[in-house]
């Protein structure tokens, strides 16, 4: 049996559940997955800025309570917070460990990055336009997978840290390395990645975006355990928690996780394989222990999917807030004079939504009762930033420009990254594996 | 007697791009079949007609007892450049959860 605990779903992921699980989880493998999709783009230009940034900003953070517990519990750390610089990562990861006084060896695993090798003319997977028709690029990252991560195990690094690897990989590849498993025996790589899958978001799975009081209640959310799976050499698995944390591990919170963000179930495509999860089956144990099995898929596909990273202009925004009787009224002729004045400037990529009414489903289905409040909210794009603070100025001109009894205005702006995918053949990736150790 | 969805089932929304994707778990699994007659994808199409402009698959699992819809054109653009408040759609399993049956 293998033990893999899920320590982070996402960059900005809680600290503490991963020191907990580190301590008293009794983990072989602990897996940190951290880089969302436009997360490399910005720490491209970190790293464009700086040669020895580009990695995850909380790496030092994360890592810093972790490495005493890891090494003193023989735990082996594997992480996408390389982001656009693995190797720049690893060194940060030696620094720290040589300050705590701590032996360590750190696997950086490069070669995801393909901006070089990209051409203008290649059509993305959503528009199918040619990439030169979007903005000035500014990464592109292949999603590699457990084939590029097994090496780095091999190496018998304590630190596995990546930058661009498919979420259910990080956790694959410690199950092949473990196992002994092959390429050829793809219902237990299939079976893997669903565990991988299940596991990726960390909390996602114990109880965290779950709760909705009286209909599914969830206890002990402040002190959200996160999870871990029990992985058997045939690649069924059991997730559960540490005992006494917060949390709930059941059927409804690992189908909700199951299905998430996957969108053909009957074909979940990875570097690794292509997993029908409508074999999947599960059980309840007992408390907060459910069974994975029956994870059925094909082997690993010919291409790799390349997120690219460009240049999407500016988005200025403004909000003001509207109270009392008649407040909607108000504030939509606020949001009627903004239209005016900023189409009079040539915007032309305008949103009005009124919050506490309609802005976040753009639509409300008949529930028709006026709220106490309402605030206004505009967004509209802009090529520089310049234009784009216009947007907030305007609304925040509405204090003595527009309808009675605004309040409480703020603006913002920022720099948008847009993402695209093309796909490359996985034979132009390659993948290296670079040692730092203390 | 008409019932919400949202009184027989649960669900969570995520994203890829300009697509939403939503499950519909029935909070009791002999409910998956009557589900499953009732919320079709074009049921789906038209109760979220005024989010989704894309098409609807729907995606039967009946050895978990659950159903997933996966919807383009759905996110305003999607999470980097919409506009939107919600840019990820992640709130979007609620919209769906209001459908009356």
């Amino acid at each position: 049996m293998l033990r893999i605990g899920s320590g982070a779903g996402f960059a900005g992921d809680r600290l503490e559940p991963a020191v907990l699980l580190a301590e008293r989880g009794g983990l072989d493998y602990l897996v940190l997955e951290c880089l969302a999709e436009r997360t490399i783009a910005l720490a491209q230009r970190r790293k464009l800025k700086d040669p020895a940034m580009g990695y995850d900003s909380l790496l030092e953070k994360r890592l810093e309570p972790l490495l005493p517990i890891l090494k003193k519990n023989g735990i082996r750390l594997v992480t996408n917070m390389g982001a656009a610089n693995p190797v720049a990562a690893a060194e940060k990861i030696v620094e720290i460990a040589k300050r705590q006084g701590i032996a360590i060896k750190v696997a950086a695993v490069t070669g995801d990055d393909v901006l070089g090798q990209l051409s203008p003319g290649q059509r993305t997977l959503e528009a199918g336009e040619p990439l030169s028709s979007y903005g000035p690029l500014i990464s592109a990252n292949a999603y590699i997978g457990a084939d590029a991560l097994l090496p780095a195990l091999e190496t018998g690094a304590d630190i596995v840290v990546a930058g661009r690897v498919a979420d259910p990989s990080l956790f694959l590849a410690p199950m092949m390395h473990h196992f002994g498993w092959s390429w050829e025996e793809t219902d237990k790589l299939a079976q893997g990645t669903v565990i991988g899958h299940l596991l990726e978001c960390a909390g996602q799975i114990t109880g965290g975006y779950f709760a909705d009081p009286g209909k599914k209640d969830v206890a002990g959310l402040a002190e959200l355990g996160f999870p871990f799976a029990d992985v058997e050499p045939d690649g069924s698995a059991v997730i559960s928690k540490v005992e006494g944390t917060g949390g709930v591990i059941h059927l409804g919170t690992v189908k909700e996780q199951l299905l998430y963000e996957v969108t053909d179930p009957y074909a979940y495509l990875t570097p690794d394989s292509t997993v029908d999860f409508s074999s999947v089956s599960l059980r309840q144990l007992g408390p907060d222990r459910v069974q994975v099995s029956g994870g059925k898929g094909s082997g690993q596909p010919e291409t790799l999917k390349v997120s690219v990273g460009y240049h999407a202009g500016y988005i200025g925004e403004g909000e003001i807030s509207y109270a009392g009787s008649n407040a909607p009224a108000r504030a939509r002729l606020a949001g009627e004079i903004i239209r005016e004045r900023l189409t009079a400037r040539s915007f032309s990529d305008i949103r009005i939504d009124l919050i506490g009414c309609n802005s976040v489903h753009r639509t409300s289905f008949g529930h028709g009762e006026e709220p106490y409040e309402v605030r206004l909210r505009v967004a509209a794009k802009a090529s520089s930033q310049a234009v784009a603070e216009q947007v907030g100025e305007e609304v925040e001109a509405l204090y003595t420009n527009g309808p009675a009894g605004g309040g409480g205005a703020r603006k913002y702006v920022h720099e948008v990254v847009g993402i695209v995918s093309v796909l490359i053949p996985r034979d132009k990736v390659q993948t290296q594996v670079t040692i730092r150790e203390c | 007697m008409k019932r919400k969805l949202y009184e027989l089932a649960h669900s969570r929304a995520g994203d890829k791009g300009n697509t939403l994707i939503v499950s519909v778990i029935p909070y009791d699994e002999r409910d998956y079949g009557m589900l499953c007659e009732k919320v079709t994808a074009d049921a789906v199409r038209e109760h979220l007609r005024e989010i989704v402009s894309g098409e609807v698959i729907r995606y039967e699992l009946p050895n978990i007892s659950a159903l997933q819809f996966v919807c383009s054109q759905a996110l305003l653009g999607g999470v980097t450049t919409s506009l939107g408040m919600d840019t990820h759609g992640k709130s979007l399993s609620y919209a769906l959860l209001e459908m009356e049956m």
